[in-house]
């Protein structure tokens, strides 16, 4: 950038350079201590001892952990076998989030393709009224949702008087009205960046393959879909990894049998179970999985780039 | 930009500051949602001078494990149920009231006085007491509901249209007066046969939860569901056909009590309030708006007959006994922790 | 002419028009349908029983009014300080990252920077709350207003760094060539020049701060309550009317907002 700058050290960079750390501090400093300390300490509070009726011992120990995956009776002294709760509990947050995704994917991907071959002047109308909703309050809008799905609700008696069911749907407390919840909540995150890649994809590719009787679909399937293979994997992963910790989709629009690990954990603090250690170890675990998923994320994207390059 | 950003940043700054200035004049309150009138509270304020602040709570053990979590010396008083008031007290989270701090001391009622779970009430003075079993939309089912196989082992017609309370103390307490055994066992069998009873119990509940209990109901969302009297009352009075059931094997009994909590920061305000809630019109205003009794003297004669003979607050004579629950030590307490985990998951 | 229609419909699948469609629908019927039924005159939330203003009279008059307003501010209170301050060190933050050369922890700080975005917001939520807890930080107002700074700063960030990016160093170069200071050639040249993108990032943190429940339903003290909480604890207890006419007033904040900041960049982009 600066490489045509004169000589005698007045050039932008090392005008920067110098003052780079008193520009960088307040953020470390504020990064450090909110996001990096606390997220330490609470992997210090997951070997730590539950107090009876909660807070915590300063004391060492492995309880939370093995509280997670090993099941020893209800008296504590059978020998431990798998403990299938959490992990059912996290699987069951997994098959959610994955739902919901593919469900993101499913109509986000022909809206994206739809807006980015619009003519360029109306582009930015379309994604403005894709992006609007996703600026109302999180909370207001599963409330709505909530609202919308109620035996009792709009939607069941608009569909009652179209004549299309007899008796009202069962939505509220299901699995498909949290993972409709988690759809509504994040699916501009699918919609975007697949624009964006469906925008700069060069159409000249698809007339080429049509010109070589290729069919629509096959067109779309080998020649589309490939090319903008990155916009979709990062839709997906911004749709798919807060989906995984989501509290209030899966609180209000699911009941008891739709506990996810947002539930699980937020029990631990503010509800009835009041076990620290084993919040901060659920909370470890969580973290652990999504950062696996974002590293193998950011190596196929430098794959890819390396081979465009 | 910046010029306008960091004049904003400054008078917000000043208002943050500013909050806590008024902090001379008022007392935290933690109490129970949806269980103490507006009015009254602006009655108080108007009286005293003092500002209610109110945070609330669905659960006693959401409440205590939330004051152990850094809220002591932030409250000022709580409404803990009558065996969570004995639990706070024996983990050192409870202020002593020194004979003479309470004026109106003596409109406790006598029988309410000296309880088991308060001995001479040194932490504590009544709020409310009333019931907790369950309600079932009559509309839906018209059999017999005063058992609770209404909740363990329910009629078709109700299975997995069911509430329960998410109250852990409460549940376990049903479900031993269902099955017949003591609270707090020690015995294998017995705590084997209550893990079984509710894994199998459990299949036929749709939610569990404590704020909605009454709302499920009214919007017939529920068929049957674990409710507290007055709330059931509430419900019924919205215009949902529930009936309050007695089981004949045995119903909860409760008091809710007015705490003050360990290094209240507004100790002196807390005690006012806590007066104020002893005058007897005052303790009427909550029974009238709640739906319970008050342990004060001198509140029956406020109340209209309506509210003397409410089916929900008048066990029939078929009705089994009315039961406290119990507190347990560790160990036990461990166990039953343990099957309320099976029984959430 | 068959050629060119072929050419374009190699463009168009059908079907995907009428799937936007519907993702438009679902997108907005239940913000709609809540906005319409906050007008009804019903007690009830069942049925309509005809248009009424009442429940916005009762947001502002009702038993809970005094509630709501004191969240209402406290939201706003939050939500300005922590986009003040973490527009502020994103501005700083981005200027040393983007225009200062090439450093040994260019990595880690971008890392750093983007962590509140990588780590879920349960988790987050949990973290704070374990760290006020142990270095005895008493909870209120100040520790919300702390974890929303430390999570809106990427937010503040991005818009601030895509803008940076977009401007040519050669400006900046030309002033200080022509003897301007270097603190001149910062708050004259580049911060008017960054100005549209402070500006959306302070909209941007504005507005995730406003939105955040979980964080600060974990790390609220006493009696404190946001408009979010508020209403979380509202909810809890049934959909009410008011509550209805309380989000149908938040989401007219938020369209506004947003359509404002649109046609903010819009115009930038023409001048």
């Amino acid at each position: 950038m600066a490489a045509g700058a004169p000589g005698g050290g007045s050039t932008v960079a090392n005008t920067y350079e110098k003052a780079r750390t008193w520009l960088l501090l307040p953020s470390w400093l504020v990064l450090l201590g909110l996001s990096l300390i606390p997220v330490i300490m609470m992997l210090v509070y997951s070997f730590l001892t539950k107090e009876f009726r909660g807070g915590v011992i300063w004391e060492f120990s492995l309880a939370a952990y093995d509280q997670f995956f090993f099941d020893r009776g209800l008296f504590g002294d059978e020998p431990p076998s798998i403990e299938w709760t959490y992990i059912t509990i996290f699987w069951r947050s997994f098959w959610q989030a994955g739902t919901a995704t593919l469900l993101s994917l499913a109509i986000g991907f022909p809206t994206a393709y739809f807006i980015a071959t619009r003519p360029a002047g109306s582009r930015a109308i379309w994604v403005f009224l894709i992006t609007i909703p996703y600026w109302v309050n999180l909370l207001i809008r599963t409330v709505s949702m909530k609202f919308l799905l109620r035996d009792q609700g709009p939607l069941n008696q608009v569909l009652m008087s179209l004549g299309l069911i007899d008796s009202p749907l069962h939505m509220v407390n299901t699995n498909f009205a949290v993972q409709l919840g988690l759809f509504y909540s994040y699916l501009p995150f699918m919609v975007l960046p697949i624009y964006a890649a469906v925008e700069r994809y060069d159409f000249s590719l698809s007339e080429a393959a049509a010109d070589l009787y290729a069919s629509r679909w096959v067109t779309l399937r080998r020649v589309l879909l490939p090319a903008v293979k990155p916009g979709i994997i990062a839709g997906c992963i911004l749709v798919f990894v807060p989906s995984l910790g989501s509290f209030l989709a899966p609180d209000l629009l699911g009941g008891a049998k739709n506990y996810m690990i947002g539930s699980l954990i937020e029990e631990q603090f503010k509800g009835n179970a009041g076990n620290w250690p084993f919040g901060a170890a659920a909370s470890m675990i969580l973290l652990t999985i999504v950062l696996i998923i974002l590293l193998l994320f950011a190596r196929q994207q430098t794959r890819h780039e390396r081979k465009e390059a | 930009m910046k010029k306008h950003l960091l004049p904003m940043a400054a008078a917000s700054l000043i208002a943050l500051a500013g909050t806590p200035a008024m902090a001379d004049g008022k007392v935290v309150v933690y109490h129970w949602f949806e269980y103490m009138p507006q009015e009254l509270i602006e009655k108080f304020t108007a009286e005293t001078g003092i500002d209610v602040v109110m945070d609330t709570f669905d659960s006693n053990e959401s409440m205590l494990a939330s004051l152990k979590a850094g809220g002591i010396g932030t409250y000022d008083v709580s409404v803990p149920g009558d065996y969570m008031v004995k639990i706070m007290a024996n983990e050192g989270l409870l202020d002593t009231i020194a004979e003479g701090e309470l004026s109106n001391k003596g409109n406790i009622q006598p029988q309410w006085l000296d309880v088991g779970f308060d001995p001479g009430r040194q932490h504590s003075i009544p709020y409310q007491w009333g019931s907790t079993s369950f309600s079932v939309n009559r509309d839906e089912y018209q059999g017999e509901i005063n058992t609770t196989d209404i909740l363990f082992d329910p009629p078709t017609e109700l299975s997995g249209k069911i509430n329960v309370l998410d109250s852990q103390g409460e549940v376990m307490a049903l479900a031993a007066l269902h099955l017949g055994i003591e609270q707090c066992s020690t015995d294998r069998d017995k705590l084997k046969a209550l893990n079984a009873m509710l894994e199998e119990a459990k299949g036929h509940w749709a939610s569990f939860n404590s704020d909605t209990a009454k709302e499920v109901l009214v919007s017939g969302d529920a068929l049957a569901g674990m409710i507290y009297s007055g709330f059931s009352a509430k419900g019924r009075e919205e215009g949902a056909n529930i009936e309050y059931a007695f089981p004949t094997q045995g119903y909860i009994a409760w008091m809710d009590n007015v705490v003050l909590l360990k290094d209240a920061p507004n100790r002196d305000n807390a005690l006012a309030f806590m007066d104020f809630l002893l005058e007897p019109e005052n303790a009427a205003a909550v029974t009238i708006f709640a739906r319970y009794a008050a342990g004060v003297d001198g509140v029956s004669d406020l109340l209209d007959d309506a509210l003397r003979t409410l089916p929900e607050g008048n066990p029939p004579a078929s009705a089994g006994p009315a039961v406290f629950i119990d507190v347990c030590d560790e160990q036990t307490q461990a166990v039953y922790d343990q099957i309320w985990t099976n029984v959430k998951k | 002419m068959a050629d060119v229609s072929a050419r374009l419909d190699v463009r168009t699948y059908t079907g995907f028009r009428a799937i936007t469609l519907l993702c438009l629908c679902i997108l907005y019927a239940p913000l709609l349908v809540v906005t319409i039924y906050s007008f009804n005159s019903s007690n009830s939330i069942a049925a309509w029983e005809g248009f009424s203003l009442r429940w916005y009279v009762d947001v502002f008059t009702g038993p809970e009014s005094a509630k709501f307003k004191l969240a209402a501010w406290n939201s706003f209170v939050i939500a300005i300080v922590a986009a003040s301050v973490s527009t502020a060190i994103a501005t700083l933050a981005a200027t040393g990252m983007i225009r200062a050369g090439k450093f040994r922890l260019r990595m880690l700080s971008a890392g750093l920077i983007s962590l509140p975005l990588m780590v879920p917001e349960i988790v987050t939520a949990v973290a704070t709350l374990i760290f006020f807890n142990a270095i005895g930080f008493d909870r209120g107002l100040m520790t919300i207003v702390l974890a929303h700074i430390a999570f809106c700063i990427p937010f503040a960030y991005l818009p601030i760094a895509a803008r940076m990016q977009g401007i040519d160093d050669s400006f900046e170069q030309a002033a200080l060539d022509l003897y301007a200071t270097r603190r001149q050639a910062f708050t004259r040249i580049l911060l008017p020049l960054m100005a549209p993108g402070i500006i959306s990032g302070f909209l941007l943190a504005f507005i995730v701060s406003l939105d955040d429940f979980i964080i600060t339903n974990f790390v609220k003290g006493a009696g404190v309550e946001t408009l979010p909480t508020a209403i979380f604890g509202a909810v809890k207890q049934g959909i009410k009317p008011n509550i209805m006419a309380i989000s149908t007033l938040l989401l007219s904040v938020s369209v506004v907002m947003v359509t404002i900041s649109y046609f903010v960049s819009k115009t930038d982009k023409t001048n």
